[in-house]
């Protein structure tokens, strides 16, 4: 544990926050602060958004033997920013008789609903925004206010692929948020606390997936499959669907407010791929085995950060590759896999586990 | 007790199609020596392209100069969009039949769609599809392509 101290970020945010509080006073140190943090998660979506497109064009292509984008920039790096500009100079467009104000505010409730569930986000040790008691609860509350933006934009497009697309997200968003908060919960039983740095801290002598063993991997699939329906990813695109509605809700978007929907689907996506890991993964903890000494401090050497990073991009790279593999589900089968198969099979999992966990059978 | 049993076989079956599936995509995601895709322009000296890939129709002559058509017109009537167009000539042979020869076979390779009916169609196996694909020109005129050589002859003894 001596190691790990190196790599604490509390140090730094705390020697920031000292530095602040001699300059100016309370509220204002507070003011500074808030914009610090806001900035460095503006500027963190920017360059996630851009990693993420770029990653996710890649993948698929060489999952479908194709090379991807390959001419911007050496390997096609420089691709996703061209993008981006290029949505930037496009012309706004709204539709006859549209709900104007509810139009232009949809993409910002999308955007402000991934800031905030990353605002408790665990990155390392001693980097967090908010450490709230109830930092899971909190997650899985606010990132299902997106679901309200996805239905505004469907409800004030004045289409009828948007607004289509849009009730089968809400349906289908709803659904799901109950089997992803119940595997979160089956683990829950096990760290008893809700609080996310206690939950990574937990993890310090082996992550939850292995030491809750069945339950654990069995709650880790309901997650994952949960979790990608929750961020309206293929398999479970209903709310786009392309060859039927065109892009679902975000029909009638263009420029910039369209780059935002297309953002916040790959910021959810990091999102879920965060939660999973700081709950399933031990977070930024890195991989502890029991009472290991030596191991434990070779593992110890490696920064928290990179621990952490390289946990949410195996799961990010597992919803790709769910992605680009299964073909899309229909309405009604979504509906049935969730209610008929993923719900109870949670219920059971957080009754194997409370059992598990009054035994004393798990590590 | 049945229907449970089903609940639970559908799962695993459910289960073991999507690792199926995911198998065959993981093995194109870890094998990059795969990808088909060609860099188009900067490869063009090592481009490979597919031996029965269909760039335009062209008529194999010998080194003397000779070719295998007839002036039959198969391909012409074969052709579903009429970019063949055989303008045939009579002859007198030594012996004084007349006989009907090719005088010029037209290919309009603006209208083809490289559909490989007259290649199939022809008795003589006379025309071929290769595998040049640049056509690119200035002059819509230039797509109009007469196959048969100036001077050449109809090899010996396809006619019998």
């Amino acid at each position: 544990m001596k190691i790990l101290s190196i790599y604490d970020f509390s140090n730094l945010t705390q020697a920031i926050h000292t530095w602040l509080s001699g300059k100016m006073s309370v509220v204002s140190t507070q003011v500074v602060e808030m914009i610090l943090v806001g900035t460095v998660f503006l500027l963190f979506f920017a360059v996630l958004g851009l990693v993420l497109v770029y990653a996710e064009r890649k993948v698929c292509a060489i999952i479908q033997v194709r090379l991807g984008p390959m001419r911007v920039g050496k390997w096609g790096t420089a691709q996703t920013l061209a993008d981006f500009i290029k949505l930037v100079f496009k012309e706004p467009l709204i539709t006859r008789d549209a709900d104007k104000f509810l139009f232009n505010l949809a993409p910002f409730i999308i955007i402000i609903a991934s800031f905030m569930a990353v605002a408790v986000m665990p990155f390392a040790k001693g980097l967090q925004a908010m450490d709230f008691d109830i930092g899971l609860f909190y997650i899985s509350a606010v990132s299902s206010i997106g679901v309200t933006s996805i239905l505004i934009a469907g409800w004030a497009s004045n289409s009828k692929y948007s607004l289509i697309g849009a009730i089968r997200s809400g349906a289908q968003i709803l659904s799901y948020e109950l089997s992803a908060g119940l595997s979160l919960l089956t683990i829950v039983i096990l760290t008893g606390s809700l609080q996310l740095s206690e939950i990574v801290e937990s993890q310090a002598d082996g992550w939850w997936i292995w030491k809750g063993h069945v339950s654990s991997i069995i709650a880790f699939v309901i997650f994952i499959i949960a979790g990608t329906a929750e961020t309206n990813r293929g398999p479970f695109d209903m709310a786009e669907a392309e060859s039927e509605l065109t892009a679902g809700f975000h029909t009638e978007y263009s420029g910039i407010k369209f780059a935002f929907f297309f953002l916040a689907e790959y910021v959810n996506m990091f999102i879920i791929a965060a939660i999973g890991a700081t709950v399933f993964f031990g977070g930024w903890m890195p991989l502890h085995v029991g009472n290991f000494e030596a191991f434990n401090n070779i593992m110890d050497y490696i920064p928290s950060v990179v621990w952490f990073f390289m946990k949410v991009s195996a799961i990010i790279f597992l919803m790709m590759w769910f992605r680009w593999t299964f073909p899309r589900l229909r309405i009604d089968q979504l509906l049935t896999l969730e209610w008929k198969y993923l719900l109870p099979l949670s219920l059971m999992n957080i009754l194997l586990m409370a059992f598990l966990s009054l035994m004393g059978w798990h590590f | 007790m049945n229907e449970v049993t089903e609940y639970f076989s559908d799962i695993f079956k459910g289960v073991r199609s999507l690792l199926k599936g995911m198998s065959v995509t993981g093995y194109y995601f870890l094998h990059p020596k795969e990808i088909i895709t060609q860099q188009y322009p900067e490869n063009r000296d090592v481009l490979k392209v597919p031996e029965r890939f269909r760039g335009e129709l062209v008529m194999p002559h010998t080194a003397d100069n000779q070719h295998r058509c007839t002036g039959c017109s198969a391909c012409q009537l074969a052709c579903p969009n009429g970019s063949i167009i055989i303008v045939s000539d009579r002859i007198e042979t030594p012996e004084g039949k007349k006989k009907k020869i090719i005088d010029k076979h037209v290919y309009n390779l603006a209208m083809c769609t490289f559909c490989n009916l007259c290649v199939r169609a022809c008795p003589t196996d006379a025309i071929v599809m290769s595998n040049d694909f640049e056509h690119a020109t200035y002059d819509r005129g230039d797509l109009i392509k007469i196959l048969n050589q100036p001077g050449s002859k109809v090899l010996e003894g396809i006619e019998e």
